[in-house]
């Protein structure tokens, strides 16, 4: 967006008589066009958290009022162990799935850049847990770990009677295995976005490396990696929005329990929305899971505008 | 055979059922600067590719420094690469582009610097040792492409196009570096490129290619002035060479239009025998006007067309019977479109091909 703002400001000092009619024909035809999105986006994602953010200071039950209480929902909000403890798990969850999704994500795309046969098959394979819904993702994998139904009963079925595997039930383990339901759902997309950088390195690079008797590995590892940046920072970005907001696989999966062990912000903020008529307790959680989000932002913007910067010195 | 650097033995190359090499036989002698020239896709790239081990050949054998490399990997052939695309580390410095091949074969470290050293020094990049490629200007970054082959302190050094991704200007300038650079190495160098310049300027010998197939291997100077057939003659020199429709008989040249042209200063390479169907060329330098034209063995005054002056010297165009013609001179003579001139030139100096079979008569 900011590039071509600053582009047509160039433009705009370049060109002494810009051809007016062209362009005001161009501008009130993208206007029309993106009307609709406009309204979505200003309406839908501005309004509402404007509102979100006044109501964080009230003290709304029910119904949302203006009864400003200053930051009495903030004092509460931190003084709640449920919500340091959901805290302290997505923290977890994200660490341990964000290094999953990207590993496994990484080790996925270069399987899959080996010229392999049936490439399409399997990417199809790889990217299908993302096209379901979360929620049946999480069913399938509470399925799987349930003592009596999945993993732990076929085992045993076999003849290890005292085989045990059912991550879900343990409070100490519950959290690893909502993150193995995420990191299955969410590490084809990974792969796809990485394959997509590996195809993109020059081909001369591999074969420079052939001739310097660089292995494979190190190649990868080394040489390539680093040279994908863009493609690692997309699939980094969109994991990390999906550990923010992580909730209907943890609904599917475990409600949070057993305890609070995979209890999470999410599901902190609806729960005081709707069973424990606080909405003004659950604005004030919904405005604090947006400061991560905002750091990412600001996160890759800084990384961009750094990047640009370089290259432009280097021109 | 051990006195050739690098030997290919009837190699050939298919990729599925398009025969991309066939039965391809190159001796290259040690310390010999040979260039690869052929349009896009005449499999220049490809034998580059299958020396360097890069590609695996369908049959053939590839020899290096007497030792038989077909199968062996690119590391262990003794080679050196150099690509278009320059094909730098992005993120290591060019210190660490330099010896990381080094470094992972296990190299000792002093090893290594002496090594790096060396390049540095040769190729005046040792202010650069610590940027990234995207700090370099495109001649920097393929001196330091050039580096990174140096160090492996190999006998035979590849280059892929190298100068294809510079200007003009760059390009001859480094042009002139890489024939300085072997005049002091010495190694054997093999040379892809589709610029008749840079294979007229560096090589030693010159294999022009078609559709797999080199179509001559000669030196320059022979490319230029001898051409074995008509491809070869069309495809170096700039202006193109003039190209006659006609008859051969005897050693009288006489062209569609009745033109008498006498070739009594040919060297033929193969008899001919009776009235033949073939085309003579006449480079537009060997075509000479005015005064000087009337000791040739063949003069016409004909009218000038276009006059196009290049600076160091001068094209025009004009018609020999129905044939347009151009012909270069000095660029002090005055000439303009529309006049009335005299030009001459000795066919001996010029090459007769058979229609039929297209090759050199």
């Amino acid at each position: 967006m900011s590039q071509y703002a600053q582009s047509s400001d160039a433009a705009a000092l370049v060109s002494t008589s810009p051809p007016r009619r062209a362009r005001r024909k161009f501008n009130v035809m993208s206007i029309v066009g993106t009307t609709p999105m406009i309204l979505t986006a200003v309406g839908v994602f501005v309004i509402c958290i404007i509102f979100s953010f006044i109501w964080s200071f009230t003290n709304s039950k029910l119904f949302p009022n203006f009864n400003f209480v200053g930051m009495d929902q903030y004092n509460r909000l931190w003084a709640s162990d449920r919500w340091r403890i959901s805290v302290g798990n997505v923290f977890l969850f994200g660490v341990c799935s964000l290094v999953a999704n990207m590993v496994f994500g990484y080790l996925l795309a270069v399987f899959m850049d080996q010229r392999i046969k049936q490439e399409d098959l399997f990417r199809s394979i790889f990217l299908y847990p993302f096209a379901m819904s979360l929620v049946v993702t999480g069913l399938v994998w509470q399925w799987m770990f349930d003592p009596n139904l999945g993993i732990q009963s076929a085992v045993r079925q076999l003849g290890w009677t005292d085989f045990q595997f059912a991550p879900l039930t343990n409070q100490a383990t519950a959290i690893y295995g909502v993150v193995l339901g995420g990191v299955w759902n969410g590490v084809g997309v990974t792969m796809a976005i990485l394959l997509a950088g590996l195809r993109g390195v020059d081909a001369e690079i591999w074969k420079a490396a052939k001739i310097d008797g660089i292995p494979a590995w190190r190649t990868y590892l080394f040489i390539v990696l680093p040279m994908m940046k863009g493609a690692l920072l997309t699939a980094f970005i969109l994991q990390c929005t999906g550990v923010v907001r992580v909730f209907d696989i943890v609904i599917a999966m475990t409600q949070g329990g057993p305890g609070v062990a995979t209890q999470m912000p999410a599901i902190y903020v609806i729960q005081h929305i709707t069973d424990r008529v606080n909405v003004g307790q659950g604005m004030a959680a919904a405005c604090t899971m947006l400061l991560p989000v905002l750091a990412v932002i600001v996160l890759q913007g800084v990384l961009q505008w750094n990047a640009k910067r370089k290259k432009e010195k280097a021109i | 055979m051990t006195q050739h650097s690098v030997s290919i033995r009837d190699l050939s190359l298919n990729f599925g059922n398009v025969k991309v090499l066939e039965h391809l036989n190159l001796d290259i002698a040690q310390g010999e600067f040979i260039v690869l020239l052929g349009p896009s896709g005449c499999g220049k790239s490809t034998l580059l590719n299958c020396i360097a081990g890069l590609l695996d050949v369908s049959d053939g054998q590839i020899f290096i420094g007497g030792r038989n490399v077909t199968w062996e990997e690119p590391k262990d052939r003794g080679i050196g690469m150099v690509f278009q695309s320059y094909a730098l580390y992005p993120q290591m410095t060019v210190e660490r582009n330099l010896s990381f091949g080094l470094r992972v074969a296990g190299m000792k470290k002093d090893e290594i610097d002496k090594r790096v050293a060396r390049a540095a020094e040769i190729l005046q990049i040792g202010p650069l040792l610590q940027r990234k490629p995207v700090e370099l200007s495109g001649g920097q970054r393929q001196r330091v492409a050039i580096g990174r082959a140096l160090v492996r302190d190999v006998d035979v050094f590849l280059f892929d196009e190298p100068l294809s991704n510079l200007d003009a200007k760059l390009r001859s300038d480094l042009r002139v570096e890489i024939k300085r650079l072997h005049q002091r190495l010495k190694n054997t160098m093999i040379y892809v490129t589709h610029d008749q310049i840079e294979a007229l300027t560096l090589a030693d010998r010159i294999a022009v290619m078609k559709n797999g197939v080199i179509q001559q291997l000669s030196d320059p100077h022979t490319i230029y002035n001898k051409p074995v057939n008509l491809y070869v003659a069309g495809f170096i020199g700039s202006p193109q060479m003039n190209m006659l429709n006609g008859t051969l008989d005897g050693t009288t040249f006489t062209t569609d239009e009745g033109i008498a042209i006498s070739a009594a200063n040919y060297e033929f390479t193969t008899p001919v025998s009776g009235p033949t169907k073939a085309i003579l060329g006449v480079r537009p330098e060997h075509i000479v006007l005015g005064e000087d034209a009337r000791s040739m063995p063949f003069t016409l005054d004909v009218e000038i067309e276009i006059v196009e002056p290049m600076g160091s010297d001068t094209l025009a165009w004009t018609k020999i019977g129905g044939h347009p013609v151009t012909f270069r001179c000095n660029s002090d003579v005055d000439i303009k479109s529309g006049q009335k001139a005299l030009i001459g030139f000795d066919a001996g100096r010029g090459s007769i091909f058979s229609v039929e079979t297209t090759n050199r008569l």
